[in-house]
């Protein structure tokens, strides 16, 4: 029955492991008041902290022995869309500082077209412009959620 | 009488020119997100949460309501001409519904499944509206310790009952708890998790997961397997109007369908699934012709639509009288009462009585404008399915920023919503449920709450959660959730091999 390990979902499982380390080292170190030690803040921390350790070290071996139960084997990742939203948000990111909201929405709006297979990139550039201006208006103006400054968002 | 009383209070509310408008609204984007592939009603809730700064409470209460009971009318439409279900609820009516649509009878599907979800939700609507007041009674007699038991219940309910792997479903309800815990303690003032960051000591806001689990990890995940192709549309083919013989095989699965929906969504063991697969189960035992199951028989649609909207209607009662949400979106709209500084729970009738009845109203006012928004203008719906998927998840992640950056226009902010997204891809790719960790996230600090609360009461005495005979019971039933079903299937297994 012994089944080969399956490396991705034993860098996932192995992933979660680490973040429940994590979140151990963090419960430990908050310090703790001996007027709370009975009911005290650590005992969730700790409670969670642990309940994801084991769990996530079950799935570890789960993925070991050939794999999470019920879970076929993934289709290998299409990079070249992947890659195209991925560079699509760290536009985004880094574009809403400088240019402003609206830009920014251009770039990410017609990068994830494009990673879905668009081929238009201007009129989707045009599009998202729409989108941007119309999301901005409707929630910067309509519910009051402050989207930062930019170049266009000065003038609306 | 009482109840009616108040209830008709509600209605004076909701049925004023400004609240119907936004029970409109809600319906109307709730359809619309409903019939999106890849966005649904927490994420809607989620981007619209800022508007608690801007309405009263039962206004924004009331758009809310619309948007829950629109995805669930705009889920199946999804469902039946695409056979893509827009959440795990429906994913039983893509069974028959599918069928149905590809043999040129989408009219009919679509037709069973809007008049049976509106008949359920207003049947289920009736029974939140006359068995909230006597849950509360009850609720109020809980102290503590019964509510840390109650949410065990629906912590195990929702991760490892639901879902297709109890230790997934665990995983990822612990790493939602984690998530809760970032942020200064309320009741000693301890930074937790925090790694020294200021922006970390609000902890972690709910939008920004949501918007992250939701839009972004959706958008990953398709793309990541785009190369494998799309789904294809079925055209809108059929006569809208249910035949006499159709609309004889429906009323009677309508009502099964309500009947098994509202408890189901009412227990806080909760969640939509289950009732829908129950009432197919019934309705496949009980149909006269059981060999059309499979090959798009009526009932098999009109059944679980009834079934996943009065179970969404039932969601509502322990969010209502408990502050219990045992679904992601009521678990949203419980950070929505928080935000207006509302504490929900039993006294939530009493205190902020206006504004519960006036949602109970405007769910029976949205059922009836979703009636008429789904079945007359069901063309425009199809029209919002065509919309090409290069342009709508470009879109879908222009608004997720907005989410993520409107909270405190923090790059920051709109890492962690990256992060989130990759961990969410990452999720759908390997089948690990999404529900326990937003539940985890937001329900986890109230049950430390009422943890520590116990625990202060009975002078740090841990037995005092068996002790009690409510809680007891309560935990035992939590426990049983979980041993019951490898207990059972290794008993299965046992008598085949005997």
């Amino acid at each position: 029955m012994r089944a080969h390990p399956r490396r991705d979902e034993l860098a996932f499982a192995l992933l979660l492991v680490a973040f429940a380390l994590l979140s151990l080292w963090q419960t430990l170190a908050i310090p703790v008041s001996p007027i709370y030690a009975r009911v005290g803040p650590t005992v969730f921390p700790w409670v969670a902290s642990v309940g994801l350790l084991v769990f996530s070290l079950v799935l570890l071996w789960q993925a070991w022995r050939g794999g999470f139960p019920g879970v076929d084997r993934q289709k290998a990742v299409d990079w070249r869309s992947l890659g195209w939203v991925g560079a699509g948000l760290a536009a985004n990111a880094v574009l809403i500082t400088t240019l402003g909201f609206v830009f920014a929405a251009v770039a990410l709006f017609a990068c994830t077209a494009r990673g879905f297979g668009s081929r238009r990139p201007v009129r989707d550039a045009l599009i998202g412009l729409g989108v941007g201006l119309a999301a901005f208006l409707g929630f910067a103006r309509l519910l009051g959620v402050n989207m930062g400054a930019g170049i266009l968002e000065g003038l609306l | 009488m009482e109840t009616l009383a108040l209830l008709a209070g509600g209605f004076a509310t909701a049925l004023s020119a400004q609240n119907l408008l936004f029970a409109f609204a809600g319906c109307f984007l709730g359809t619309a997100v409903g019939v999106l592939p890849g966005i649904g009603p927490a994420l809607t809730v989620a981007l619209l949460l800022p508007i608690t700064f801007k309405v009263p409470a039962a206004s924004a209460f009331i758009l809310f309501a619309g948007v829950y009971y629109g995805a669930m009318y705009g889920g199946s439409t999804t469902s039946i001409l695409l056979n893509t279900p827009g959440e795990s609820a429906t994913i039983i009516t893509a069974l028959e519904g599918f069928q149905m649509a590809k043999q040129g009878r989408a009219g009919p599907a679509l037709a069973t499944a809007a008049i049976g979800s509106f008949v359920a939700g207003t049947i289920a609507t009736v029974a939140l509206t006359f068995f909230a007041p006597i849950v509360v009674e009850l609720a109020l007699k809980l102290g503590p310790a019964e509510y840390f038991s109650l949410m065990v219940i629906a912590f195990v309910a929702v991760s490892a009952v639901l879902g297709s792997s109890a230790v997934r479903g665990l995983t990822m309800l612990f790493l939602g708890l984690v998530f809760g815990i970032v942020g200064v303690d309320l009741q000693t003032g301890q930074p937790r998790f925090t790694f020294g960051l200021i922006e970390l000591l609000d902890g972690i806001e709910v939008t920004i997961v949501a918007v992250g689990l939701f839009a972004v990890a959706e958008t990953l995940h398709l793309a990541s397997r785009h190369r494998y192709g799309e789904d294809q549309l079925l055209p809108l083919s059929g006569s809208l109007w249910l035949t006499r013989e159709d609309f004889s095989r429906s009323w009677k699965a309508w009502l099964r369908g309500a009947l098994i929906g509202f408890p189901f969504g009412a227990i806080p063991a909760g969640g939509a699934e289950l009732p829908t697969f129950f009432s197919y189960y019934i309705e496949r035992k009980l149909a006269g012709r059981p060999e059309e199951f499979g090959r798009g028989a009526i009932e098999g649609v009109a059944g679980p639509e009834a079934a996943n909207n009065a179970s969404a209607a039932g969601v509502l009662m322990p969010m209502l009288t408990l502050g219990l949400p045992t679904s992601v979106t009521a678990a949203i709209m419980l950070s929505a009462f928080q935000s207006y500084g509302i504490q929900p729970g039993p006294l939530l009738f009493q205190t902020q009585g206006d504004l519960v009845w006036s949602m109970i109203a405007s769910l029976y006012i949205g059922n009836a404008m979703l009636l008429v928004l789904n079945l007359p203008l069901i063309g425009l719906w199809v029209r919002v399915l065509r919309i090409p998927r290069p342009q709508l998840y470009g879109g879908i992640l222009v608004f997720a920023t907005i989410g993520a950056y409107g909270v405190a226009n923090s790059v920051i902010d709109l890492a962690v919503m990256y992060a989130v997204g990759l961990m969410g891809m990452l999720m759908k790719r390997y089948d690990f449920p999404v529900a326990p960790v937003v539940l985890g996230m937001i329900l986890g600090p109230l049950a430390e709450q009422s943890f520590r609360q116990a625990m202060t009461i009975s002078q740090g005495d841990v037995t005092t959660f068996v002790t009690r005979p409510i809680s007891a019971t309560f935990l035992a039933l939590a426990a049983a959730l979980v041993l019951a079903p490898p207990v059972l299937r290794a008993y299965a297994v046992s008598r085949a091999r005997a």
